[in-house]
Parts: structure tokens; sequence; C-alpha cells
């Protein structure tokens, strides 16, 4: 489906086209007003349109009318351009939360009208737009499901495909923690009856899309802060300018008004100013792209702040389930009869344990012609399982209970093989005990298997400085080894739900962030209690209302996702501030020398980047203004990249792309402008 | 090398080489450990009782700031009355005139935050009673109340979660106490040695190699000039400051002075470092701060020994450098090198004529006090560096992705707040105040006021203009030196300054210890390595690169019209 294409192209022609006309209809006053950086450009702006007006009726103090309507439009287009960032932004967001969400408008929904006991309750087939929260419906093989709800009779395999670009079929179930069905999905098999858990309206992707659109979009604390900052920036430099006009008295310079409102609009922080909220934006869109439901802008910007991430074990860390990674024949034993014997114990065996035993033997247990088998199956009685055939008996099973068995026939239990299961426990393995005829014949280490490439993601989470914690229903000691192995800094062996909460509770009380994924319904007090709770979307509705994001992919390696996007989302905010503020030096050296030239012929010194003329200075400065934002956007949609690599050489590197960068760029792009401006005066 | 040069390194060596051992002993002494001075404690524990003070009770931020801001209203009325009608109050030999209200306003106001904004002279303006029961007393608990803020700033960071910032009185007490009445005891000693007066009789009269009979002013000159420099004060018993031949008799005293006005400032940054046990962050600061002065002090002591270039035009030659306004007991060296330090450290006393300095060189005086947090003044110098350090942890932490925190306490929109309007409030009380004398300079030059607008500066154009920033720059800064070409006794002035000086002082001290108190009740953040580590070289160089552009952005306009005219327009 298009929307798991996630580097759709930045400027798509309909989306621009929107955000074009979005960026006129923001120019409201009381839209403007939010961003009071750009505001005061606004206002500028308004008084360059008055100072025009004024010209033409015939002032000439102010300098040529084309001059000043120059600068008119110059302005008017930085705040264009300032709307078209956050326009684009929102564009963006909303687009791709509609692809989510047109799947599952106007699906034909089969309808529960209860009738009371005796009856059977009635079906009717009815839009799907006019179910409500709490109304039942019917979903069988073939159909597409309506609405969000959890499953209350039944159990079905359902392609989420649509959603989660996974084309393997999940089995949804009602009464465990597998029972969330969302819209838009396709019943495979089976037949399930769904309660409505939402109002039309009041998914957390129509959530989210508001959030989006701006109409419920609430700023973050950092963003507050760094509004109040770049606002008393702006103070400062009214002052600046405000005050040049009885310095410049005093220095008999006479400065026009179109000079002041220049400077000014220069030196005010517009390049972060205009792309600050398409910032903020940007972060939820990156989110939805990595298939993540925000429930607030909060929640990623916190995401950047976590200090500890609990995982679950299995799925996250380790493949599914354990897998035999090795045979120990005992003494005296011959390996290839050993293995034949495994093999043939296996063969019935559809667990995923003994299907793997015959994948690492690799050997076809049908090779082996064997006369009337009888398969015995695992009970939770004798533990163990295997095959009878001719004369020959093979058990497979736990160590103490084929232990028992070969002691009741008088056979030993032979001490390498004791030695052999003891070394596998306590390296978190576990041992299966293999016997022919009560004979024992070896030892097969079944491992969990931890996911390829995990070690390295964790190694990169502790780089960031996110200490990571596995949770797991295992005893201690193969809790350890698992730990160890996957290198994850903490574990919490034979966890409970209450086990999670605590944990998270304690970390949170030293300080720290604490960010977790679950998906049950007891997992829900501790996703509300974890600063970033993401719950999985096929988790309970109990869950997914508990956590601030809802994971569409049911994939707990994402919340290492969602922390480098929240990281992203303040970095970008930071260096851009840096880069903008940065820029004001060169702007300084265009515009100063410019106004004082004429009346301080020995300024002219300062004019270090050779300017054409005053008014090719002022007019290059101001352009260069307004081009940098809309050149800036694509770094604010995709964001700066995050690299691990410890906070103060992070600082280093960011200072010096986007600090020194800052400086030197606009010297060299203010030269280039008043080349091509020259042409023209 | 030139030995006007050594003479400079060597006096900054012994500074630090002996701020360095203050520092260690100053933290001991708040923490409360076992030092020299303990043999003090009877005198503090009668200053308690008579007081009723309790000194182990903690105060909160806004309980020390109300003790604090209490206690120094009542300061300001007394000096104001006093001087008000010194000429009735005994101890005034030389029969010496009550101030003018607006003057001891200013007057009054200006020692009161730990300034020297002297509109007047010491030899004929004030009594020997207001000079030690005003003026020195002022110098005295002004520098205490500095260094109690500092310290207050430090228990904030001292304990991981407190709203306990210490008690202001035993703080400011312990200061007196134990830091600067035993130092100015050694320093006045020294001071009287080399012929400083320290006499209650009035004015000597000697006969020139001329013939001429000339009247001599002294009195108990020597304590004064100790605390003058100790406190970070400035203000000269005489009118002509350190440059007077009682007051800064020889060059080993002109070093002694030196010394001592750097040495608690540098020292309280030290302190800093082993009182909240982090050496290394304190050594960090210091580094910056020393960077920071080097860069002024630098370009000034070279152009100063290079001479005037309209000089060098008129064929003269000038061997022993710029030599207006100067010494000839210091030279260009050491005067350069005292017109920085006195102007970065908020002291404000000269030994050489500020408005004749170079016209650079007078900028980097103004970026001295503009920035006013190189080393900085008695305590306050902390605060203001703090409020930078704010920002940059802000902009810093913002850019390693994290929220930002300092020392473990998460920097919010509130403290932003805080920072912003403190910053902000400078460049308000600088530009508007400069703004509002070119105003009426230009456009009420002939009101009807007892000095008229139009007689204010010796020097009209680029230079005049210098002299009223500068007069602005070193009130908000509480520095006290000036450009002495400007015409300041009058109302306009000693009113306006008198403002700038109050508002220049509190709110940068209350801003910060506000900052503080919010901050150490947050919760504490355990470090990882995903936070922006502080006492790291790149959070130094950061917060060096925020206090330059962000001063540079917001005085470029006014020094491009003051010293960098004048300078492009000598050349």
């Amino acid at each position: 489906m298009s929307i798991h294409k996630k580097n759709t192209k930045l400027f798509e022609g309909s989306l621009v086209s929107q955000a074009l006309k979005q960026s006129f209809v923001k120019l409201k006053p009381a839209v403007m007003l939010k961003n009071p950086v750009m505001f005061t450009v606004y206002i500028g702006t308004i008084i360059m349109l008055g100072v025009c007006i004024w010209i033409a009726a015939g002032e000439t103090s102010q300098g040529s009318l084309a001059y000043n309507l120059i600068i008119f439009g110059v302005l008017f287009i930085t705040v264009l351009f300032a709307n078209f960032a956050e326009a684009i932004a929102e564009a963006r967001g909303k687009a791709q939360a509609n692809s989510l969400r047109k799947t599952r408008e106007d699906t034909p929904a089969k309808k529960i009208f209860p009738v009371g006991e005796m009856y059977v309750n009635e079906m009717k087939i009815v839009p799907s737009s006019e179910l409500r929260k709490g109304d039942h419906f019917l979903c069988e093989a073939g159909d597409m499901i309506p609405m969000d709800g959890e499953i209350i009779k039944g159990i079905a395999t359902i392609d989420e495909s649509a959603i989660t670009g996974e084309s393997a079929p999940v089995i949804r179930e009602s009464g465990g923690d597998k029972s969330s069905v969302t819209g838009g999905t396709k019943v495979l098999s089976d037949k399930i009856e769904v309660r409505v858990t939402t109002e039309p309206g009041e998914s957390f992707l129509d959530k989210m899309i508001a959030l989006v659109e701006g109409a419920s979009r609430q700023k973050t604390p950092n963003e507050i802060a760094l509004t109040i900052l770049l606002a008393s920036f702006t103070i400062i430099f009214l002052i600046v300018c405000v005050t040049l006009k009885p310095f410049a008295d005093y220095a008999n310079t006479p400065i026009t008004i179109g000079a002041f409102v220049s400077l000014y609009v220069c030196l005010i922080p517009t390049t972060i100013g205009g792309l600050l909220s398409a910032i903020g934006i940007a972060g939820m869109d990156r989110a939805l792209r990595a298939n993540v439901i925000t429930k607030s802008g909060k929640a990623v910007e916190t995401a950047g702040d976590i200090d500890v991430l609990l995982l679950d074990k299995t799925g996250t860390i380790t493949i599914g389930n354990r897998k035999a990674t090795n045979f120990y024949p005992a003494d005296g034993v011959d390996e290839k009869h050993f293995i034949k014997c495994t093999v043939l114990s296996s063969m019935a065996d559809e667990t995923p344990e003994g299907k793997s035993i015959i994948e690492l033997a690799g050997i076809n247990p049908l090779s082996y012609e064997i006369q009337n088998p009888r398969f015995i199956k695992f009970t939770a009685e004798t533990r163990n399982s295997g095959i009878d055939y001719e004369q020959i008996k093979i058990r497979k099973g736990a160590s103490d209970a084929i232990r028992n068995l070969a002691e009741k026939a008088g056979n030993i239990f032979p001490a390498e093989t004791a030695e052999r299961v003891k070394l596998i426990s306590s390296n978190g393995g576990t041992p299966l005990v293999v016997a022919e005829n009560d004979k024992i014949l070896g030892v097969i280490e079944l491992q969990d298997i931890i996911k390829p490439g995990i070690s390295e993601r964790f190694e990169r989470l502790r780089k960031m400085g996110i200490k990571t914690v596995m949770v797991t229903g295992d005893n201690p000691l193969t809790a350890k080894f698992i730990a160890e192995k996957a290198g994850v800094d903490d574990f919490i062996a034979e966890a409970k739900p209450e086990d999670k909460m605590n944990y998270i509770k304690k970390e949170q009380s030293e300080g720290r962030l604490v960010a977790m994924m679950g998906d049950g319904t007891n997992d829900a007090p501790a996703l509300a209690q974890a600063d970033v709770g993401v719950a999985m979307n096929s988790g309970t509705a109990a869950a997914k209302e508990a956590g601030n994001m809802v994971d569409l992919d049911n994939d707990p390696t994402k919340l290492i996702e969602i922390v480098e996007i929240g990281k992203q989302l303040l970095m970008t905010r930071g260096t851009l501030t840096t880069f903008s503020i940065a820029n004001d030096v060169a702007k300084y050296f265009a515009i100063v020398p410019a106004l004082f030239i004429t009346s301080i012929p020995a300024l002219q010194a300062l004019n270090i980047m050779q300017l054409h003329s005053p008014e090719s200075a002022i007019l290059s400065a101001v352009i260069f203004n307004a081009i940098i934002i809309p050149m800036l956007i694509p770094l604010a949609l995709k964001g700066v990249a995050y690299k691990p690599i410890g906070a103060v050489a992070l600082l280093r590197r960011n200072l010096i792309i986007y600090g020194l960068g800052g400086i030197i760029v606009p010297f060299i792009g203010i030269k280039l402008l008043d080349l091509v401006v020259a042409l023209f005066i | 090398m030139n030995t006007e040069l050594i003479g400079v390194m060597v006096t900054f060596v012994i500074t630090v080489l002996l701020a360095f051992p203050l520092g260690k002993y100053i933290a001991k002494m708040f923490a409360g450990e076992k030092t020299i001075t303990d043999f003090m404690y009877p005198v503090e524990r009668l200053i308690y009782r008579i007081s009723g003070i309790d000194p182990n009770k903690g105060m909160n931020w806004k309980e020390f700031l109300k003790s604090m801001l209490a206690i120094n209203m009542l300061w300001l009325f007394y000096a104001f009355f006093l001087l008000l009608n010194q000429a009735h109050l005994p101890l005034n030999p030389d029969g010496n005139p009550n101030m003018t209200p607006d003057l001891s306003f200013n007057t009054a106001i200006s020692f009161l935050v730990n300034c020297n904004l002297q509109h007047y002279s010491g030899e004929s303006g004030v009594t020997y009673l207001t000079q030690l029961f005003v003026i020195t007393f002022l110098q005295f608990v002004s520098a205490a109340t500095g260094i109690a803020c500092a310290v207050a700033l430090f228990n904030g960071l001292k304990h991981k979660t407190t709203d306990n910032l210490g008690n202001f009185w035993e703080i400011f007490t312990k200061s007196i106490t134990r830091i600067l009445l035993p130092l100015c005891i050694i320093m006045a000693v020294i001071m009287a040695f080399n012929g400083t007066p320290a006499s209650f009789d009035g004015k000597d009269s000697i006969v020139t190699l001329q013939g001429d009979t000339v009247k001599v002013s002294r009195g108990p000159a020597a304590g004064m000039i100790a605390i003058k420099h100790l406190g970070t004060n400035g203000g000269g018993w005489f009118g002509a400051n350190s440059a007077h031949p009682l007051e800064n008799p020889n060059y080993f005293t002109n070093m002694v002075e030196l010394v001592a006005q750097v040495l608690i400032p540098m020292a309280m940054l030290f302190a800093f470092g082993f009182y909240i046990k982090r050496k290394k962050f304190a050594y960090v600061i210091f580094g910056i701060m020393t960077v920071g002065m080097l860069f002024l002090v630098i370009p000034t002591i070279y152009w100063e020994m290079q001479g005037s270039t309209a000089i060098a035009k008129m064929g003269i030659m000038q061997a022993t450098g710029a030599m207006e306004g100067k010494e000839v007991r210091f030279g260009p060296a050491a005067s350069g090198y005292w017109s920085i330090i006195t102007t970065i450290i908020s002291t404000g006393s000269v030994n050489s004529m500020h408005d004749s300095s170079m016209p650079l060189s007078g900028m980097m005086q103004m970026l001295g006090m503009l920035i006013n947090a190189f080393y900085g003044g008695c305590g306050v110098g902390i605060l203001n560096y703090f409020i930078y350090i704010i920002i940059a942890v802000f902009i810093g932490g913002l850019m390693v992705g994290r929220t930002p925190e300092f020392l473990g306490h998460k920097v919010e929109a509130r403290e932003v707040k805080i920072a912003a309007l403190v910053t902000l409030l400078s460049a308000f009380l600088i530009k508007g105040g400069t703004a509002l004398a070119a105003y009426y300079f230009v456009n009420h030059g002939n009101a009807d006021w007892a000095v008229q607008p139009a007689n204010w500066l010796n020097n009209p154009g680029n230079h005049g203009f210098s002299e009223m920033f500068y007069e602005f720059t070193s009130s908000n800064a509480n520095n006290g030196s000036g450009f002495e070409g400007l015409g300041d006794n009058n109302i306009f002035w000693n009113v306006t300054t008198g403002f700038v000086l109050l508002l220049g002082r509190f709110i940068p001290i209350i801003g910060p210890i506000a900052i503080i108190g919010l901050l150490a009740k947050k919760k504490f953040i355990p470090e990882s390595a995903g936070t922006l580590k502080v006492d790291s070289l790149t959070f130094g160089i950061l917060t060096f690169t925020i206090i330059i552009i962000l001063t540079a952005l917001s005085y470029f306009p006014p020094l491009v019209l003051g010293p960098i005219a004048e300078y492009f327009g000598m050349k």
C-alpha cells in the first residue's frame, strides 16, 4: 500500500498547491498572532505597505517607490514562506493520516441488533459510519472490519497488512491480550463478534489528524520555552532598532523607515521563528511514517528524553521461540545414531522447538525407513514425547523426566550428561535429554536466539545514554545469561505485571524518564505510569487507552525509532535556532555600514563584503533572510540527523555545522545576491 | 622582553596563586569546616544575638531575597540622609557642604549597588564621617551582599534537591568577618606603609619647588582603598581615584591594588568548584573567563603601547606609547591592563583616564562592562555568568536532542523566561538610557536646565557619543568608571543613572537566585551519556560564543557609532 512508502517525496505536487493556498489563509491576524516572531514581520510588512502608499502620495524622504515596493514584497514573501513551511508540514501529516483513515471509511458493516435472550439477534448491513461506540457487529471470512473494536466472541485470522504492511496473517481472539481489531483490516478465516470501542471521529487516527491540523495542537514545553527565548531576542532587536533612531539623529544620519524595518526583520530570528511549528508537526508526521500514532506532540518530545527503556524479551530481543543449537551425544554413543534418534523422536513434534531440531540435524525424517511408527505425545504428566517403532522406544524430554525413566529401568544417568545439562542451563539454554530404550543417548541444547543486530542497537542506545531493561518470565539465571548476551543493561526476571510497574516507579523516583511497550490489559497501569507508553495496535483497548502512542506495526523494537524521532525534533529546533542567530553577524555587516556610510564615510571599512551600494546591501540582506526559510524547509521536515556519539561530540558537531556554518553561509549568500541585485540598480 | 609586560604578567600570576588557596578557604569556611578564622566566631555570635538572628534557619529563595532586599533598602535611606546632612555632622575638618538631593540620591545608590559612579570629588564632596560611615560602610556591605548571593547559588547546586539556599544573615556576616575584614586589614597596612594617608587631620599644605603653597587633601584613606578594591567597588577617596599619588603611590601599590580587585571574584570561582565538588566545572569557567579577559587585555595593551595614530601623523615620536591621561609611574601596559581589569570586574577604580584611551581600547573597556561576567564583581560576577550559562544550556541542550538540564535540573520555560528578562533588561537600560540622552542632546540642547544638554559633552561627535554610552554601560554594570569628558553632576544624569544603577544591580541578582531556587526544588536527574556535560570544554566554548554573539548583536550599532567610527576616523 502506498502509505508504506516511507520516503514519499518531500514536495508532492498536490500537497504543495494545497499548502500554497493555506499560506494565504494563514495570513489571518488571529492565526499569525500564535507566532510572535513572525507576527512582528507581518506588522513590518503592513508598515512598508503604508510607506509605499505614502511615497506614492508624494513623500520624497523615504527613497524611491520601487525600492520600497521591493522591500514590501520581500517581507510579504517572508511571511508567506513561514506560513508555507507550516502548511506543507500539516499537509504531509494530514495526507499520511488520511491514507490510513481512508481504508476504513464506508465499509459495509454487519451490525447486530440485540432483541433479547429468547430470540436470535437480528443482523443488518449498515454503512460503517452509522456504528456507534458500544454497538456490536459481526465479521466473517472475507469481510473488511469496519471500525476499531474489541472481539467479544470468537477467534479469527486477520490480514492486517493494510495497516502494518506485514503480509503474514495474525490471530485475534476474544478475552486475551490480542482481542483488538482495527478498522480497515480483513478477516481471513472464521467468524468474530466485535464491540465498537470508539465513536466515529474519535479514533486515535482522528485525534492525530486534529493534532496535525492545528485545531487541538498545543505547544510542547520545550517549544514554549524556545518561543520565550526567541521572543526575548526579538525584543532585544526591537530595542536595537528603536534606539537607533536617536543614535542616528545624533550622528546626523537620516535613516528611512524601509531601512529600519529591513534591519529589524533581518535581525530577529525569522528563520527559526518561521520554521518552529513546522518542525513540531514534522516530528509527529515522522512518527506516523514509522507507523506510530502519537496522542500528543509532547509525547514525541518526551521520547527524546527517555533514560530507561523497558523491552519484552520475546519478540524484541529474541526471535519468538527457542531453537535447537547443539547435539551432545553421551560418551560411547555414536553421534550419527544419536542424531537419528533425535530426529525420529521429533518427527511428529509440531512445536517450534521440535521443528528446529529437525532443522538443525538437516535430515528428512522420512529418509529413515521405519516400520509401524507409533508417536507418543507430550503430556504435562510424563513431560516427554517420542516414538515407538519395531522394538525401539525413543523418548525426548526434560532431563529429570528422562532421568527417572532411565533410573527406573536400572540404567545410569551418565555423569558427563548431567554435567552438560547443568552447563546448558547456566548458559541460558534448555536441555532436552534423549533416551533409546531407557538408555541415555545424549542432550539436545535449545537456545533463545537473539535477534541479529539487536546488540548493536543496544550499543547505540547506550551511547545515547539510554539504559535498556529486559523484561522476561524466565528464571533469573536464564534471564541474566540472555541479558548479557544481548547486551541489555538490566533485566527483570520472572516478571509479573506489578514488577514492571514497580521498576518504572523506582526509576522515576530517581528522576529518570521511562518508556515501555505493552499490549495486555495488565500492562495498562504500567503503560500509563511510564513517561512514554507505546501500546501495540493488536493490544487491548485498555492498553491503547493507557499509552500515549500506538504502534500500528506491533513491532517492539519501534521504541528505539521513537526515541530517535524525539531527539531529532529537539535537535532540529536547537540547531536552527543557532543557525538563525549566527546569521545575524553577516546581516549586521551588510546593513549597518549601509545605514551610516553616507554620513560617516570612514565606516566603509566595515563593508567587508564590498557590497555594491547601501540599497543593494539592504535588499540582499532581506532577500537572503526570506529565501533561507524555504531552503531550510526540507531540513525542518526531515529533521537533523541524530548520531549517537555522545552529547559533547554531538554538540561540537552541530556547533561547527550550524553555528560556524550559520556565520559563514550568509556572508557568501548576501554577497552573491548583491552581485545579482547590483545588475538591476 | 619588555619589563612593562613582564610586570603585567607577574601581577596576573600572583593573583591566580593567591586566589586559588583563598577559594579553597572560602569553600571550607562556608561549608562550616574548621578554618583559621574560627576565632571570629564569638564576634559573629554576638552580632547574631544582638540582631536576633538564628543563623541555622535555612531560607528558600524568596525568603533569602526578601532579607537581602530589606536590609539594602534600609542602607539606602540611611546613606541618603547622611549625605544630605553631612555638613552639620562631626568629622568634617575641611568644612565640606551638604550634597544636593539628586547627587546624594545618585551617590547613595551608587555605593549601595557596589558601584562607584562618583559624580562628586572626594576631597570636597564628602566629609570624613560620610567617607567612613557611608562610603566605606557600603563598600563592605555591598561586597558582602554580592558574596552572600553567590553562596546562595552554590547552596542551590550543592544538594540534589533542596529549597534551602542558606541563611542570608549568616552568610552575609561571615563574608565580612571571615573574608573582607581580615584581607582589608592586611592590605590597609601595606598601603599605609607605602605612603597612603591614614589620619583624621584636615588638609595639609606644602610648598612646591616653584615656591607655591598647595593644600593637600588627606584623611583615613588606607582602609577605604583596601576595601574599594577587595570589594570590587572602586570608589576612590580622592577625585582622581587610583591615579592620585596618595591613593596609589608607586608601582608596587599599583600591583597590590590590581591583585586585590581580582582576588575575591577569582577566588569565588575556585570556591564554587570546591564547594559543590565540581572542580572541573570551575576550572572550565575560570579558563573561559581568562580567555575572555585576554581577548580584551591583549589588544588594549597593544594599542596603548603603540600610541595614537593622530599624534604619529604630526610626526611626534611616542616611544612610551599613548601617555595622554596616564601616570608616568605606571606606563601604558599597566594602565591598559588596569583599564580592562577594572571594567570586567566591575571595580571601576582607575589609574588612568579612560576618556583618553585609544578608541578601540575604549571599546574593549565598554565590552568588559557590557559582558560583565569575565570574573565579574564580588559574587555577582558568577551570577551574571550563570545567566549566560542558562541560555547556553538551553540552546546546547536542544542541540543534543534532550530537554535542557543544568547539573541534573531541567531548565524549562520559567527559568528561560527569567534569564531572557535579565538579558533583555541590560539591553534596554543601556541603549534606552543612551537613546534618551542622545535625544535630549539633539532635540532639546537648549533646555532650561542647570546644565544645558548641549553642554554635557566636552567632545561632541563620535567620542561624545561614546561618553554617554559609556556612562550608561558603566551604570548598568555597576562599574562606576567613566569617560570623564561628560558633565554628569546634574539632575538628568544623577537621576537616570541612579535608576539604571538600582535596576542593573538588583534584577541581575534576583533573576539568578530565583532561577536557582526553582531549579534546586526540581527533581534531580542523574547524568547519562546523553546528558550535555556542562563541565566540558565544548560547553565552555558554547557559553563563550553565546556571550560574544549576544553582546555583539545587542550593542553593535552603538559601538559602531562610538569607538569604531572614531577609530576609522582617526586612521
